[in-house]
């Protein structure tokens, strides 16, 4: 029962991607709503599924986006893999972790797009790409990581509440 | 009474009253000074009251009036694509809201809330008033995305009115739309208007796309390329018409694969 809050939290966060974030320019770059959401959620230490989290992400905003369902799929999926990871090495720090996930998930799934659509016979200019899209895009996932993460800590301690001790 | 009478009382007379004056004047300022200490404190919550009751009726007329200019912002919007659809009759046109954007930075779609259940197919122009923005490339039931010809993977054949000549429109990934194709022969200067010519059936003909800013033209190229500054702001799209009665052809089995 306590994964049914992601079918809500899930379709807000791609319905305000598309509404509303998708129309806020930084260059040609926009903030990535559920990269960064996913990253917090799969930081958090009670949170157990994360990659049906990241699944489920990956389908929608790949039946609402142009771009194969593949891209978001895997890219989101490898969001929640760095999450673990960095959950195990730098646990003391979470904000750190965060950052570290955003930047590296941004990345890697504006690399992934681009290879994609690259494939798919788009002409893409590499430097374009990289300059106009990629770095404004890590720039205002970097602003959105915060929040974010405080928003879905909370949301975790909700869901997941901790035992009393007595 | 005869002394009062002749005047030898007015010094003391004058003496007494000004006494009794200024006794009711002290009198007088205490009592009102303490009449303010008690009565002040309801005066300013009363105040206090009246000024939140004001507050709030300012917030919702500022409301209102935010209301009836987004209203106004529409109608004007939707007066214009009345007058386009007027001079324009040979089209019929569906409108439609634009709802969204594509999540992804790399690509230019807008989703719009019009689908197959209002009669809107794979493949269809979508207008504004000022012109040509794109084209349906997915339908569901409800809404459906739009390509915008700014997308890197959008290619329009067009014609150059002055120079009476064809050539294709590229997007690109920062939105900027390009002239490429354009023979060396041919003399094209900033101003050219740039509409569509229906080749390869995509689009209807003699659609408005925007103006040549600005031309490049090496001698070691074979084409020639141009900038263009479409007439639709892409940033601001609210209200588009799709045209219904336009069915594209699809000549992909006639182009011959290497």
């Amino acid at each position: 029962m306590r994964n049914l809050i992601a079918v809500p939290v899930i379709l807000l966060s791609v319905i305000l991607q598309s509404a509303v974030i998708s129309r806020v320019y930084l260059l040609s770059g926009i903030a990535d709503l559920p990269l960064v959401l996913l990253a917090a959620w799969a930081l958090q230490e009670e949170v157990d599924s994360a990659w049906h989290w990241a699944a489920a992400t990956g389908l929608l905003v790949g039946f609402v986006s142009g771009i194969s369902w593949v891209v978001p799929v895997l890219g989101y999926s490898a969001v929640v893999a760095l999450a673990q990871v960095f959950q195990r090495r730098v646990w003391q720090a979470p904000l750190l972790a965060m950052f570290s996930i955003t930047f590296v998930g941004t990345i890697l799934l504006s690399v992934l797009s681009l290879i994609v659509l690259r494939v798919a016979g788009v002409p893409l200019p590499i430097d374009d790409a990289l300059g106009l899209v990629t770095l404004p895009t890590v720039l205002l996932n970097m602003l959105l990581a915060i929040p974010v993460y405080a928003v879905m800590r909370d949301l975790a301690r909700w869901v997941y509440p901790s035992p009393e001790v007595e | 009474m005869a002394l009062a009478l002749g005047g030898y009382f007015s010094s003391a007379s004058n003496v007494f009253t000004g006494s009794l004056v200024n006794l009711q004047t002290w009198f007088s300022t205490r009592f009102v000074a303490i009449q303010d200490f008690f009565t002040s404190p309801r005066d300013i919550a009363s105040l206090r009251q009246r000024n939140a009751e004001l507050e709030a009726e300012v917030a919702e007329l500022q409301s209102q009036v935010i209301q009836l200019q987004q209203q106004v912002g529409q109608t004007q919007i939707l007066s214009a694509l009345v007058d386009f659809v007027r001079v324009s009759p040979e089209n019929t046109y569906r409108a439609a809201a634009v709802i969204g954007r594509d999540p992804s930075p790399f690509l230019h779609y807008v989703i719009i809330n019009r689908g197959s259940n209002d009669g809107i197919l794979r493949g269809m122009p979508v207008v504004t008033n000022q012109g040509l923005i794109g084209r349906v490339e997915a339908v569901i039931a409800d809404a459906a995305r739009v390509q915008l010809i700014t997308d890197p993977a959008s290619s329009v054949n067009v014609r150059l009115q002055n120079a009476e000549t064809e050539a294709s429109l590229v997007g690109s990934v920062t939105g900027d739309v390009t002239l490429e194709l354009i023979p060396q022969d041919i003399y094209i200067q900033p101003g050219d208007l740039v509409l569509t010519s229906g080749l390869g059936g995509g689009y209807p003909p003699d659609l408005i796309i925007g103006q040549v800013v600005n031309v490049r033209s090496r001698d070691f190229d074979l084409f020639q390329q141009a900038t263009v500054q479409p007439v639709v702001d892409f940033n601001h799209l609210e209200i588009v018409l799709v045209i219904l009665n336009f069915k594209p052809v699809d000549i992909s089995p006639l182009i011959p694969t290497p």
